[in-house]
């Protein structure tokens, strides 16, 4: 039998909003609340509350927490040049596989890395098995169910247009602050629901926040952020997903493992092989290459592009990762691993049951900014 | 939920609706658009085509995944419903009133096998 899947503190919220629930990566969390069409339509043109505390915040600190950084992460820690700057990027087994894929940001005190929910457990063995190596590290979860808990914290996202309105009108005397917050960028504020940190960023294409909290105030910060702001609406699972895929944000899981190079998998760009930093995963990428290309794909004719559709292209096959329907184009789109020396524009076929379809190669963005790029 | 009495039920979600002239008009309970959400796309089968019973013959896609849709009686496929997929979006908000598609049926017997409102209400736990 499944273990029972864990609860978030907004369980019983979402269940009082008769959110159909599913069980993700072992938590118990609402795929939509009604429609996850409006959902998704919503946080283009809106503002969308997203409850994100499966995800699981990682503090660490010490005077040798640069190094264990330096080993740890495939970007390049000493990019993060002051305090309040963040990037995202993955860290890597010995084999150049990812373990996870992280925003990691550097704070006055600490560096705090947010990792996914469903690994989050191996990540902290990675972690703690490399920070033996240490002496002068600390490392501190905040998400409740992890060994090693201290002052637990849970996290929220305000994504769409609207989502500096609807930060405003929470925390009317920090709205400067929050205007002045850098994409990429996260900071402790004090508020009167104690000391919050914000960061501005999202998996939704959109402007927007990241919001942690001590646990205890985080009913506090849902409720106050609902009706302070009376058109934020709360999203699901299912339209953070769709968001995801349009923004051609990868999904851990899904467009990459543990067997996947972020070379193939179009994080390329996270990765720093230009530096002399050794970092864990470095020598398996260099001495592997690329050897494959990760682009979009529109759909050409009707149907819907779905995960593990092969991929016919005049260089060889490849498989999609992650397909939809976009609500936003209203066509079906996908994102996928192809052999390498694909042409953008060029038209390549899709598996689809017994049905081969065309489909356009495209750069794998689809809509930024309530902006339809392709 | 009411689950309307004058139809058949399969087992996998699909209604069955007998006509005056013998055929059967197939569609999906309420049960099953609330699970799958959002539909955006169906595939229909083709007019003339032979079904069997319990075999898949058409697919039905939300927003999250794509579903089979099974033949509740072998036959004929004698009408699709291309208005529907026109709008699929019809079938969340009025499922028993959104027919895919028509079988003549080869052995009609087979609609015999089929629940009826309260087994199949009974079979999702209402």
């Amino acid at each position: 039998m499944a273990p029972k899947p864990a609860l978030t503190i907004f369980n019983s919220t979402h269940k009082n909003l008769d959110a159909k629930m599913i069980d993700f990566g072992g938590w118990d969390m609402p795929i939509h609340y009604g429609s996850q069409l409006s959902e998704h339509l919503h946080t283009r043109v809106d503002a969308s509350l997203f409850d994100v505390s499966h995800m699981a915040v990682v503090d660490c600190f010490g005077s040798e927490v640069v190094d264990f950084l330096d080993l740890l992460l495939a970007n390049n820690i000493h990019k993060l040049a002051s305090p309040g700057r963040g990037f995202y990027t993955c860290m890597l087994n010995d084999s150049g596989g990812i373990i996870d894929d992280l925003i990691v940001y550097r704070l006055a005190d600490r560096y705090r890395l947010v990792i996914n929910a469903s690994t989050a457990v191996d990540d902290l063995l990675w972690m703690r098995q490399l920070a033996a190596k240490f002496n002068h590290l600390e490392i501190v979860p905040r998400r409740a169910d992890l060994e090693g808990c201290l002052a637990p914290e849970v996290l929220l996202a305000v994504q769409g247009p609207n989502a500096l309105l609807a930060l405003s009108a929470a925390f009317p005397a920090l709205a400067t602050e929050c205007k002045e917050l850098n994409y990429f960028h996260g900071k402790f504020l004090n508020t009167a629901l104690g000391n919050i940190f914000l960061a501005r960023t999202g998996y939704t294409g959109e402007d927007g926040f990241e919001i942690s909290v001590p646990s205890e105030q985080g009913l506090a910060l849902w409720s106050c952020l609902m009706t302070q702001y009376h058109t934020l609406m709360p999203a699901g699972l299912g339209a953070r997903d769709t968001l995801r895929i349009e923004a051609g944000y990868n999904l851990y899981g899904q467009d990459m493992n543990h067997d996947t190079s972020p070379l193939d998998c179009g994080l390329a760009w996270t990765v720093d092989l230009k530096s002399a930093r050794n970092f864990i995963g470095k020598h398996a990428l260099l001495k592997r290459g690329q050897v494959s290309e990760f682009l979009g794909l529109v759909l050409l004719d009707k149907g819907i592009l779905r995960s593990h559709q092969k991929v016919f292209t005049p260089m060889g096959d490849g498989e999609i990762s992650s397909g939809t329907y976009s609500p936003s184009i209203e066509k079906s789109i996908g994102l996928a691993q192809l052999p390498m020396g694909q042409v953008l524009g060029s038209t390549v076929q899709v598996k689809i049951r017994d049905q081969l379809l065309n489909a356009v190669l495209v750069k794998p963005q689809f809509v930024r900014r309530g902006h339809i790029l392709v | 939920m009411s689950i309307p009495h004058n139809l058949h039920y399969a087992p996998t979600h699909e209604w069955c609706l007998a006509n005056d002239d013998g055929s059967y008009s197939v569609g999906i309970t309420q049960h099953a658009q609330d699970a799958l959400g959002d539909i955006v796309f169906i595939e229909l089968p083709k007019l003339g085509q032979k079904v069997t019973v319990k075999a898949a013959c058409a697919v039905v896609e939300s927003v999250k995944a794509a579903s089979d849709i099974y033949a509740p009686v072998s036959g004929e496929v004698v009408a699709i419903n291309e208005n529907l997929s026109q709008s699929p979006e019809s079938i969340n908000s009025a499922p028993y009133a959104s027919w895919f598609f028509k079988i003549a049926p080869s052995h009609p017997a087979e609609v015999n096998d089929l629940l009826d409102s309260a087994a199949y209400a009974s079979s999702i736990g209402e």
